[in-house]
């Protein structure tokens, strides 16, 4: 259960107060009556789906009831930082980022590494 | 119990142990009683009462003894109960505590565990290597799920399953602390001793029945000058005094997740004899730590011999634990077979206690001086270099066969127990499930704890530091980093224990080239041949290996095994260990209850009951009730002798001929208001809102972004900046979601505010010719002649404050009238008795499903699924055609939105006017088509009408509007039903009756 | 390679198991392949098979990053069905289980395909609406699918409970009892081992860095940790990470990739003799061979490629396992793991040629993709050789996000009123 603060509450919470509404920082088109197919299904249907550093919505459901934005990666769900819904796009630092690096590679332990012992010998 | 005290074993050894003599209770085992004292485990109480075999293996039926002395074991699993509805299986007898009556049960045998009938497996062994179910049992086909199948499962599987709903209740509890220290054995204690002088809020935790650890089984070290076991209880004694530290004991800390949560289970209960009902027989807690230490210490490993699992034969440590703290003595002639110094403090600690012990059988060829000449001064013989090469006895280990690991003379040595030593398994497991990295170390071959992800610490053997002193060291300082402070006083330790030198993987008389069955992992019956074979077969990876023989994938989940197999693998494979990995480890560290998971979600508190204010009056009427969403909904009020169907057809009658009562309580409601209130309502609904004026009602539809029919609702401009929205039972969260979302990340600006009001208002909706002459007398300030269909006005009804709606669901004329909740009954029961003289009923669900569908209206979720667009279910009206957005508004131009051939809502009629159709029942152009045979829609909603007296039903259709008046067919698994496309409006198409 | 039979398995314990060959080879990869696959899990391996068997294409590498079969294919609760609703999914699940029921003898590999019904309960009027939808939809498709009343259920799965005063009583099951479970990694390892005997090259341990293509932009081949391979046609079938590999040819997805958790009790002898599928309270049970009851739950509400969720989710599902079946309270969780869904809008799979040319992909099997093994790989090996989708895939397709022909079974079942 991930521990996600609430940039309105400013407080650390546990994950069930909260819901997750996806990928952020999709714009709605202001011309939504005009856009092309390709330009609609790009707004609703096509997510990045990140492996890494991604930012998503969150909705303090069980709470405050406003919607945030978060930075978080993807393998590791740790969080970067959460902020206002409408506030831009944060730039990250190298250092926050390698904050929430997974262990650096593969691990033994997490991903067993293939031994093709028999290389060449058939 | 009579006065003298009962036996609790003939292998009970006066003066030794931590158990109180005084203190006894009787337990049966296979039917047969025993005494034990309070304080022992299962486990313990058996081998006082020189009871070694305790299982049968899973694929072999091999007979198995105890093996160790902790939650690793994996022989000894026992079906334990209080009573029939008590019963729980695959409990080690290692960690069951006993309690007076305690029935314990061996399992996975027949007749019984002395003569097992399953044990033919074990004769027929080559032929069950490992996968060999892959190659095999496929021909003929038919007699896969037939014959072989049923015979593998009744074969596998170990314990019984309970058979009883548990009777027994469980509990579930959150805490926050700064430090979380996981086991209690020595650093464990001094973190927790160090943390809690701090003040700061400690939780110490262990699996077992008393704190200590491996200082209760230490009959050598001395730390601060005490004892280990006074050492242990001075902890003890000094923490219990500490009120800012929590300890649990029979708490096994089992699994490690995101964000320094650590989930522990309390076993409140299981070692009482009556315990108080009011208690909860396990309880699981999410414990969310500024900073976990992990203190979980080793596991001792098992060592890869010719026949290593006869019952008799077990672990070095384990036997330590049952002479120190048990004063139990595994045997009276135990042998010890070591590539550990740990083994020697065992055999010493056996000698001194008058055990016989022959052998040491050292793989080693050096070994410490300190240790032979202790050795020596003991009259202990220690074989150099020599391995044990095989063992006797079929229910009991009798004779072990030694050889020199680098010779050929085999000498036999009659034992009665055989211990084994194999060196130390660091326990990473809850350091490797917080996605902490671990690396080899070749020198003592384990993996040990190296990159950490949380807030975590691994302290003592556990982190591979296995000299006690520096362990100490560790500990204070996790402890001291974690709360801050200065540095805490060293312990000093001195004889502590010794714990260098290890074997892994087979040793010999186990190797490639040996026809011998050398147990890795003994509950599944996975052989070191086992793990030579999967290689052999291309199974290189460590998961394939583990996946294809099994190995540690039984209960234990490999506690002792994994290592062996990996070594193994990495010797056929000719690869250093770390590159054919290890498998992860996963939650939960032992197995943990359902019961304890779910706590007290069940029953009742299984998911939140919603019932309306006047719920108890429908309950008193005899109500039947159906489930919409969390909501529960009268669903028909049989009188006596009706069935649902005799009742419902009674309700639409009574409302077409003089009026109903229906609770629409469950109605979402969200008062939306502000200056820009109706921009807001322009853009979350298709209609245009601008027009509507103050007091009237209009019949809202909602989209998502793609166009399909999201909710519907009426809605009530109560004032220009003020709108009463009403939502589907079930949509009322999403709608109000949806809203915020676009209220609060797309228009900020926008001046509204949302509120739901679900749970303020009672909704009584009155329909039915005589609705008006009802409800008129009640009223105070509205007025009804002035009142249009679809308008809405506020006053008074029975004194009581209402928004009092004109409207109708049913087409007859009638109100839906609002009031605060907690006069929802009052003004009901006001109502009904004024309507009942005058033929009133109430109605539920079904009445009003039947109603509206005669009329036509949509039911949303049921009408539309999801793929549907307003166009298709005939409300395309209600789109506004000026509008320049709205959500919804680019979806529905979308070409598939747009075509020809979309399923479109219409009436069916069946020929047969008596033949109902079933809902979801599928209409056909060609019924003699060939399977399968192309579907051109359903039916939706389908019901006999009693006021038509003909069956009605609506159905989507591909291209039906363009089709009416065309016969369809609807097959059905014995016959073909006819029907004809037709308006779905089968009742008053003019409206009339909604004006009275 | 050695036929797999009862004598074989006889003569080889006669030997001490000495002369049983690799199952598969693990060759160097070649400069350049017909076909390359990504993704050895059931799915890339079928698809191998078919292309080798069918369409006699058989210079085709399986590139897997890790150990084959190691993903979803491994990870998943095993539950075969073919009772959809739509014609789109109903047939690709039929032609999977029409392959299931030979697959063992085929693949000379015994997948203990085991036919035990599958038995979706229904909790409310909601759900009987639904499912009487879909047995009518299937049995004019040809599919199996039976509607029970609560006493015939409880008489298919003696452990329900079907008390009234549950909190959501049973009101009744869909039964497909064609549906069943199979022995997922002997799936994956069936299908490799005679994908390799025909010539594929199974490469694991070999990631693919990027996707080559030519000026024109068509694909020419893959980057990989061992080094650069050519192909003219790859096709991905790598579940939870599409996204990112299809994001190296400059497409992007409709998915998104969430954590799925699955968990085993201990093993206890017979008890529970058939799968139950619980949509409305999240509860997917049935029981293995080994003993263990097999349950699924569900998937985490964010996005992750960690292969791991929160206890909570699996709590859930617990819940919902003790409502339905009290007697398994005191049953213990012996193992819990996750894997990672890709989950399309429509909760329907993309089988598929891509706007790129040569490429190919095959993922959005979400929770279910295992069911679909046989039959996904069969028509994705005959979408890659014809370069045109097979009749059966023909709806699959990545348009329907654009034109708005969704197939979508989640809006057909998961809409309450």
């Amino acid at each position: 259960m991930l521990l996600i603060h609430c940039p309105y509450c400013e407080k650390d919470l546990p994950e069930t107060e909260f819901h997750g509404e996806g990928e952020a920082h999709i714009e709605r088109p202001t011309n939504m009556a005009d856009i092309s197919d390709e330009a609609f299904e790009k707004f609703f249907f096509i997510r990045e789906n990140q492996k890494g550093v991604l930012f998503e919505r969150w909705r303090h459901l069980h709470g405050c009831g406003r919607f945030f934005n978060a930075v978080r990666h993807s393998v590791s769900d740790k969080f970067i930082k959460t902020y206002k819904a409408r506030q831009e796009k944060p730039k990250l630092t190298k250092k926050e980022i390698d904050a929430v690096l997974p262990p650096a590679k593969s691990t033994p332990a997490n991903e067993p590494i293939y031994a093709d012992a028999v290389k060449g010998k058939k | 119990m009579s006065g003298s005290t009962p036996n609790t074993g003939a292998n009970r050894i006066a003066g030794k142990g931590r158990l109180s003599p005084a203190k006894t209770v009787m337990f049966t085992f296979d039917g047969k009683s025993y005494n034990a004292l309070e304080g022992d485990t299962l486990a313990s109480a058996l081998l006082a009462n020189g009871i070694h075999l305790a299982g049968r293996s899973f694929k072999y039926h091999r007979p198995r003894g105890i093996l160790a002395a902790g939650s690793e074991e994996p022989n000894a699993l026992m079906d334990i109960s209080r009573d029939s509805a008590r019963r729980q299986p695959n409990i080690r007898a290692t960690v069951q505590p006993v309690f007076d009556g305690m029935i314990a049960k061996s399992q996975n045998r027949y007749p019984s565990l002395s003569f097992d009938v399953g044990a033919i497996n074990d004769g027929m062994g080559r032929f069950f290597s490992a996968g060999f179910y892959y190659k095999t049992f496929m021909w003929p086909q038919k007699a896969w799920d037939a014959v072989y199948e049923p015979f593998i499962r009744n074969a596998a599987g170990l314990g019984v399953s309970p058979d009883e709903a548990d009777p027994d209740h469980y509990a579930n509890q959150f805490a926050h602390c700064d430090v979380l220290i996981v086991g209690a054995g020595a650093t464990g204690l001094q973190a927790a001793l160090v943390a809690g002088k701090s003040g700061k809020s400690v939780i110490i935790c262990d699996e077992q029945e008393e704190m200590g650890g491996a200082l209760l089984s230490d009959a050598t070290s001395k730390i601060d000058g005490k004892s280990a076991q006074e050492w242990a209880d001075d902890a003890k004694a000094k923490l219990a005094e500490m009120k800012n530290v929590t300890i649990l004991p029979r708490t096994t800390a089992f699994g490690y997740y995101n964000h320094n949560m650590v989930t522990l289970t309390e076993l409140v209960t299981e070692h009482m004899a009556n315990p108080d009902p009011d208690l909860p027989r396990e309880r699981c807690w999410q414990v969310r730590a500024k900073k976990v230490v992990l203190a979980t210490g080793a596991i001792e490993r098992h060592i890869v011999f010719p026949d290593n699992d006869r019952p008799g034969i077990m672990m070095a440590s384990a036997a330590q634990t049952y002479l120190n703290r048990y004063g139990v003595a595994v045997g009276s002639n135990v042998a010890i077979y070591t590539s550990s110094d740990s083994a020697y403090s065992v055999a010493f600690d056996l000698k001194r206690a008058g055990i016989e012990v022959p052998a040491i059988v050292d793989m080693r060829d050096t070994i410490d001086q300190a240790l032979l000449d202790e050795a020596e001064e003991l009259k202990i013989r220690v074989l150099k270099g020599f391995a044990v090469v095989g063992t006797k006895g079929r229910l009991r280990v009798t004779e072990i066969a030694v050889q020199p690991v680098n010779g050929e003379n085999v000498e036999t040595i009659a034992v009665d127990c055989l211990l084994m030593a194999g060196g130390w398994t660091p326990s990473v497991h809850l350091f490797s499930q917080s996605r902490g990295r671990v690396k080899f170390d070749e020198a003592t071959g384990t993996f040990l704890p190296d990159i950490y992800t949380e807030e975590c610490i691994s302290v003592g053997s556990c982190n591979g530091t296995h000299d006690l002193s520096e362990a100490m060291l560790e500990a204070s300082t996790a402890a001291k980093d974690a709360v801050g402070g200065k540095a805490p006083k060293a312990v000093k330790v001195v004889n502590g224990p010794r714990m260098s030198g290890f074997h892994i993987g087979s040793a010999k008389g186990a190797g490639p080239e040996d026809f011998t069955k050398a147990f890795i992992d003994y509950q599944n019956d996975v052989t070191a041949k086992d793990i030579r074979l999967a290689v052999r077969e291309g199974f290189h990876s460590i998961e394939h290996v583990k996946r294809y023989t099994t190995t540690g994938m039984a209960s234990d989940q490999g506690k002792m095994s994994n290592m062996h197999g990996l070594a193994i693998a990495a010797e056929a494979l000719d690869k250093p260990i770390p590159e054919v990995g290890l498998t992860t480890f996963r939650s939960p560290f032992t197995p943990v209850t359902f019961g304890a998971l779910v706590g007290h979600n069940k029953g009742e508190l299984f998911d939140v009951t919603r019932k309306t204010p006047m719920h108890e009056w429908h309950v008193e009427q005899g109500a039947d009730f159906e489930d919409v969403g969390n909501w529960k909904r009268a669903w028909y009020y049989p009188q006596a002798g009706e069935d649902m169907h005799a009742a419902v057809n009674r309700e639409c009658k009574a409302i077409r001929d003089a009026a109903g009562i229906f609770d629409a309580t469950t109605l979402g409601k969200i008062e939306v208001v502000g200056p820009d209130a109706v921009k807001f309502m322009n853009m979350m609904y298709t209609n245009p809102w601008d027009k509507l004026a103050v007091g009237r009602l209009r019949y809202g539809i909602m989209c998502r972004e793609d166009g399909f029919i999201y909710d519907d609702g009426v809605v009530a401009r109560l004032a220009e900046d003020r709108f009463h929205v009403t939502t589907t039972t079930g949509g009322a969260p999403r709608v109000l979601n949806m809203m915020e979302d676009y209220l609060q990340t797309e228009f900020p600006e926008w001046k509204v505010w949302l509120t739901s009001t679900s749970e303020q208002w009672a909704v009584i909706a009155v329909q039915g010719p005589k609705a008006r002459e009802i409800v008129e007398p009640l009223l105070d300030g509205i007025d009804l002649d002035a009142m249009q269909h679809m308008s809405v006005q506020t006053g008074k009804i029975c004194g009581v404050e209402t928004r009092f709606m004109r409207m109708s669901f049913t087409g007859e004329y009638g109100f839906e009238i609002n009031v605060p909740a907690d006069y929802g009954r009052q003004v009901w029961e006001a109502i009904y008795e004024r309507g009942k003289p005058m033929g009133m009923a109430p109605y539920g669900t079904e009445a009003m499903h039947v109603l509206r569908a005669e009329k036509g209206y949509i039911i949303v979720g049921q009408d539309t699924d999801g793929t549907v667009t307003p166009h298709d279910a005939n409300v395309g009206w209600a789109i506004g055609k000026k509008k320049t957005d709205f959500v919804g508004i680019k979806g529905l131009q979308r070409p598939d939105l747009v075509a020809e051939d979309r399923r479109q809502l219409v009436g069916l009629k069946t020929m047969d006017p008596k033949i109902k159709l079933e809902e979801g029942a599928q209409v056909v152009d060609d019924p003699n088509h060939a399977v399968p045979i192309p579907m051109i829609g359903f039916v939706t909603s389908s019901y006999w009408s009693e006021c038509l007296g003909h069956s009605i039903a609506m159905a989507l259709i591909e291209n039906g509007h363009n089709r009416m008046g065309e016969t369809v067919h609807i097959p059905m698994p014995d016959e073909i039903i006819k029907a004809e496309i037709c308006s779905p409006v089968f009742y008053d198409p003019e409206g009339g009756r909604t004006n009275g | 390679m050695a036929k797999f039979s009862a004598f074989a398995v006889a003569k080889e314990a006669m030997r001490s198991n000495k002369g049983w060959e690799k199952q598969w080879e693990n060759p160097e990869p070649r400069s350049s392949y017909d076909v390359i696959i990504v993704g050895a899990g059931g799915h890339g391996l079928a698809t191998a098979y078919y292309l080798a068997k069918e369409h006699g294409i058989t210079n085709v590498a399986v590139l897997e990053k890790g150990w084959l079969g190691g993903g979803n294919t491994g990870r998943n609760t095993t539950i075969i069905r073919s009772n959809y609703l739509y014609d789109e999914s109903a047939g690709m699940y039929n032609h999977a289980i029409n392959l299931w029921e030979n697959l063992s003898q085929e693949l000379n590999y015994n997948v203990m395909f085991s036919q035990r019904g599958v038995m979706m309960m229904a909790h409310n009027v909601h759900d009987v609406q639904v499912f009487q939808r879909h047995v009518h939809a299937n049995r004019l498709n040809g599919v199996d699918n039976k509607w029970l009343t609560p006493e015939e259920a409880k008489a298919f799965c003696p452990p329900l409970s079907i008390s009234k005063s549950a909190r959501y009583p049973v009101m009744g099951a869909a039964l497909q009892k064609r549906g069943g479970v199979a022995r997922h990694d002997a799936v994956a390892w069936g299908y490799a081992r005679k994908a390799s005997e025909m010539g594929v090259h199974i490469i694991q341990q070999c990631e693919v860095k990027g996707i080559n293509r030519d000026a024109k932009g068509a694909v020419t081949g893959v980057e990989t940790t061992r080094g650069t391979i050519g192909a003219k046609q790859v096709g991905v079938v790598a579940a939870g990470h599409t996204s990112v590999l299809m994001d190296m040819a400059g497409v992007q997805m409709p998915l998104e990739s969430y954590p799925l958790q699955a968990l085993v009790s201990e093993p206890v002898k017979p008890i529970f003799p058939c799968v139950v599928m619980s949509n409305t309270v999240h509860a997917y049970i049935s029981q293995s061979d080994k003993g263990e009851l097999v349950i699924g739950a569900g998937t985490d509400q964010y996005t992750s490629y960690s292969q791991t969720g929160g206890l909570h989710i699996a709590t859930h599902t617990l819940e919902a396992i003790c409502e339905m079946f009290p007697i398994f309270s005191r049953m213990k969780m012996l193992r819990s793991w996750g894997g990672i869904v890709d989950v399309t809008p429509d909760r329907s799979p993309i089988v598929a040629k891509t706007p790129v040319k040569g490429l190919y992909v095959n993922c959005g099997w979400g929770t279910g993709g295992f069911k679909a093994t046989p039959g996904s790989g069969n028509v994705f090996a005959h979408t890659i050789a014809k370069d045109a989708p097979h009749k059966i895939n023909e709806g699959l397709h990545l348009e329907r996000f654009r034109t708005g022909r969704l197939v979508d079974e989640a809006a057909a079942a998961a809409v309450a009123h």
